[in-house]
């Protein structure tokens, strides 16, 4: 007994080494499976509250290139409703019978250097956010909303390795996945696309209409090039982002008010 | 004896803070990101408990892992270092290190940069393989590995020198 006490005594820093070192890698095993990556989050009193710190100041410096941004897309959306022959809503008055529910908020943390990005919005549970909602810019789509806290959020980016979204070809409404290969934070990859869809360099990609988390039809990208991939069977393509992924200010965020019923729905088809 | 006790707390939290706020969004050509943060776990004082250290290194791994969403590769990579750190400064200081008579402010910085050196390209091949742990994606692991260290190493000397007291 005392041998082994002291046995113990004795190689307790590399007991102790072997044992961090497997919660780490537990962890990290954790992390690359997507449902269960929500332990070590982000979305958390005190990160939140650094980076909402450090983006009250950095917010400053880009002003300006955001409020041409907001102005340049209030008058694309002037311009569709004052053209529709319809009555036009007063102003500030929101019809909250809606199908898609909208609320703004502000990227505190962005990143697109490593293969898993998250991002950071200052808005969270308070706001009424919900995980599994979409975030959008008005270019285009942004990611999930996949863990919230009391007043923070975390996105999965679509430069995320683990982010899969359904999205489809405009012009012939064929589907594909849309994924990142972690490469160039400007270009995303949609592959499964079926081989006889003629495909155009320039063609627009949108989110398809077997999600329920955005709308059909958001603005994705453009093809860059495609190519058959390794069956021949399905047709791979990269897509240039309309987004600029680096620099993410104000954000959406869309919540589908029927996306319970149409889950609850497939999930008793699965049973 | 009371400026280091202060200063480890003090380093603690502002390489924490300078990894997270400035050198996490450097992004040059779009994906290099120096860690100086660990020179945190290399510059760690010598003589100190090698048990509290190791346990040190991974709450601040898991911090930073906290900050940047990476679930625990930052941790994993720590406590890595935090617990062979002996071995490395024994081959980088032998002498001094032989004699226990070791501070970093008296080497020389040519041994200094070898160590750091070293202990980098250990950090990043484990969190690197860890973050990505993907075979196919070999050639993005090593071009990643090969540019993020010349980048630490750089910052990471620089900042070392700057705020190591010269001796009088």
């Amino acid at each position: 007994m005392h041998q082994i006490i002291n046995f113990v005594i004795r190689l307790k820093n590399f007991l102790l080494f072997i044992f961090l070192f497997s919660i780490g890698i537990i962890l990290t095993i954790q992390s690359h499976a997507y449902h269960k990556s929500k332990f070590i989050n982000s979305a958390n009193f005190i990160s939140g509250s650094v980076y909402n710190f450090s983006n009250t100041i950095s917010t400053y410096f880009n002003l300006k290139a955001t409020n041409s941004l907001l102005l340049e897309e209030n008058n694309f959306l002037k311009t569709v409703l004052y053209n529709q022959n319809q009555q036009i809503p007063p102003l500030n008055v929101i019809d909250t019978s809606l199908n898609y529910k909208f609320t703004p908020a502000l990227v505190i943390k962005n990143s697109y250097s490593t293969i898993n990005n998250y991002l950071n919005l200052n808005v969270g549970n308070k706001q009424g956010i919900e995980e599994d909602t979409g975030v959008i810019t008005s270019l285009g789509i942004v990611g999930i909303i996949d863990k919230t806290s009391n007043s923070y959020s975390r996105v999965l980016s679509i430069l995320n390795s683990k982010s899969k979204l359904n999205a489809m070809h405009k012009k012939t409404n064929h589907f594909g996945v849309l994924h990142w290969n972690g490469e160039d934070p400007n270009i995303v990859q949609l592959s499964d696309m079926p081989k006889q869809t003629p495909l155009a360099i320039g063609d627009t990609i949108v989110t398809g209409n077997l999600s329920t988390i955005f709308p059909k039809g958001l603005p994705i990208g453009k093809i860059v090039n495609y190519k058959l991939d390794d069956t021949e069977n399905y047709q791979i393509l990269n897509i240039k982002l309309f987004n600029d992924m680096t620099s993410l200010n104000h954000v959406y965020i869309i919540k589908n008010k029927d996306a319970n019923e149409i889950n609850t729905l497939n999930l008793i088809d699965n049973e | 004896m009371n400026s280091i006790a202060l200063s480890i707390p003090l380093r603690f939290v502002g390489l924490i803070l300078l990894q997270v706020l400035i050198l996490n969004n450097i992004n040059f050509l779009g994906y290099i990101n120096p860690l100086a943060y660990i020179l945190f776990v290399a510059i760690y004082p010598i003589n100190s408990n090698r048990t509290l250290f190791i346990f040190l290194a991974f709450i601040y791994g898991l911090l930073l892992d906290v900050f940047m969403d990476s679930g625990g590769i930052h941790a994993t990579a720590c406590v890595l270092i935090a617990y062979i750190r002996p071995v490395l400064l024994k081959f980088s200081f032998r002498t001094q290190y032989d004699h226990n008579s070791l501070k970093f402010r008296d080497t020389d910085l040519i041994k200094r940069i070898l160590f750091i050196t070293i202990l980098t390209l250990i950090h990043h091949t484990t969190l690197f393989t860890l973050e990505i742990f993907n075979s196919s994606k070999i050639e993005i692991i090593v071009s990643k590995i090969l540019y993020t260290s010349i980048f630490t190493i750089s910052i990471s000397v620089i900042l070392n020198v700057l705020f190591t007291n010269q001796k009088k």
